[in-house]
């Protein structure tokens, strides 16, 4: 039921390195202009190494993922998202059921939250993962529902004013833009829902 | 030189970086284990979990080392870095929340007269507004 770690990864970082330019343009609007360059830097990092990564098991190769874009993001997204999928193969086995993979996101959502030291609503990533995490978590979700919960949550981040991030700085004035980083996450989770449905 | 507290610059810009760093050294001298970083992996604006361990390295002292930030990311990537030592290196590295410049100088001329790291940083954050 779950597709090689290969197609996935291969599959997310094409979206952002397809999506560099819409994020970057994002980023301008409410922060430094960095996310879409940045994201795809750690992306073309992990793709580098994307041999040594698929030979390790899935709870390694998540973990080697994450900390290739902690080395190589430059940014507050390499933390952010490298602690992601660092906790994400700290937390999954190494042959997942769908359970599994709802609660290690849950936990992975719970340390980026840390690692941020954000919370839901404050128009950021989380704004897309936690929503998307509870729909899994209700063990009932359809691939349709996901990518629509994912791309109704980036959505929802636009009126939201930024309290964390760079964003945060421009108060009021970040009001009426999507958040960078919502956007990514979105992204990611679409490229994952389109492979999954290719295998199914 | 190790009875002196480091002190860690880490700027987004390497030439802030550098130019923090050439303060220091003018206003407070050479005897503060003393070192800086800024750019990201391919050198433009941002900082490196990489550049930030190889900085805590240079600067390192038993007493501890103080990292001076300049904006949002470098101060997630600094936690990182941190995260990443050794375990009995991770508590005696801080960041300051303080600013980068006043900061750093402030925080040099504390570590100079041989404060404790706690008392580097509360010297560097009482630039800061609570």
């Amino acid at each position: 039921m779950i597709p090689d770690l290969k197609t996935l990864i291969e599959a997310v970082a094409a979206t952002i390195s397809a999506h560099a330019e819409e994020l970057t343009a994002l980023d301008s609007a409410i922060g430094d202009a960095d996310h879409g360059l940045n994201m795809k830097r750690g992306f073309d990092a992990v793709l580098a190494e994307i041999g040594n990564i698929t030979a390790k098991p899935l709870p390694e190769a998540l973990r080697a993922v994450g900390m290739a874009l902690v080395m190589k993001v430059g940014g507050a997204s390499g933390p952010l998202y490298g602690t992601l999928f660092m906790s994400l193969g700290k937390e999954l086995p190494a042959d997942p059921a769908l359970p599994d993979m709802a609660k290690a996101l849950k936990s992975a959502i719970a340390a980026v939250k840390q690692r941020g030291k954000a919370d839901f609503g404050n128009k950021t990533m989380l704004d897309v993962l936690g929503p998307v995490s509870d729909l899994l978590a209700n063990g009932k979700a359809s691939l349709a529902g996901i990518r629509a919960k994912a791309k109704a949550s980036a959505e929802a981040t636009i009126p939201m004013k930024a309290i964390r991030g760079r964003a945060s700085f421009l108060g009021e004035r970040s009001i009426g833009h999507m958040d960078p980083g919502a956007r990514s996450s979105e992204l990611m989770i679409e490229a994952i829902c389109d492979v999954v449905e290719e295998r199914v | 030189m190790t009875d002196r507290v480091g002190i860690v610059i880490l700027s987004h810009s390497p030439d802030v970086a550098r130019g923090t760093a050439d303060m220091v050294r003018q206003m407070v001298g050479c005897d503060v284990p003393l070192s800086f970083c800024g750019g990201n992996p391919d050198g433009g604006l941002g900082t490196s979990v990489e550049k930030i361990l190889k900085a805590i390295d240079e600067a390192w002292s038993d007493k501890g080392v103080a990292i001076l930030v300049d904006l949002g990311g470098a101060e997630t990537n600094s936690e990182m870095a941190i995260e990443m030592l050794d375990p009995d290196r991770q508590a005696r590295v801080v960041v300051c929340n303080a600013p980068i410049v006043e900061g750093a100088v402030m925080a040099a001329t504390e570590a100079w007269g041989g404060a404790s790291l706690e008392d580097v940083r509360r010297t560097a954050e009482e630039l800061s507004p609570p």
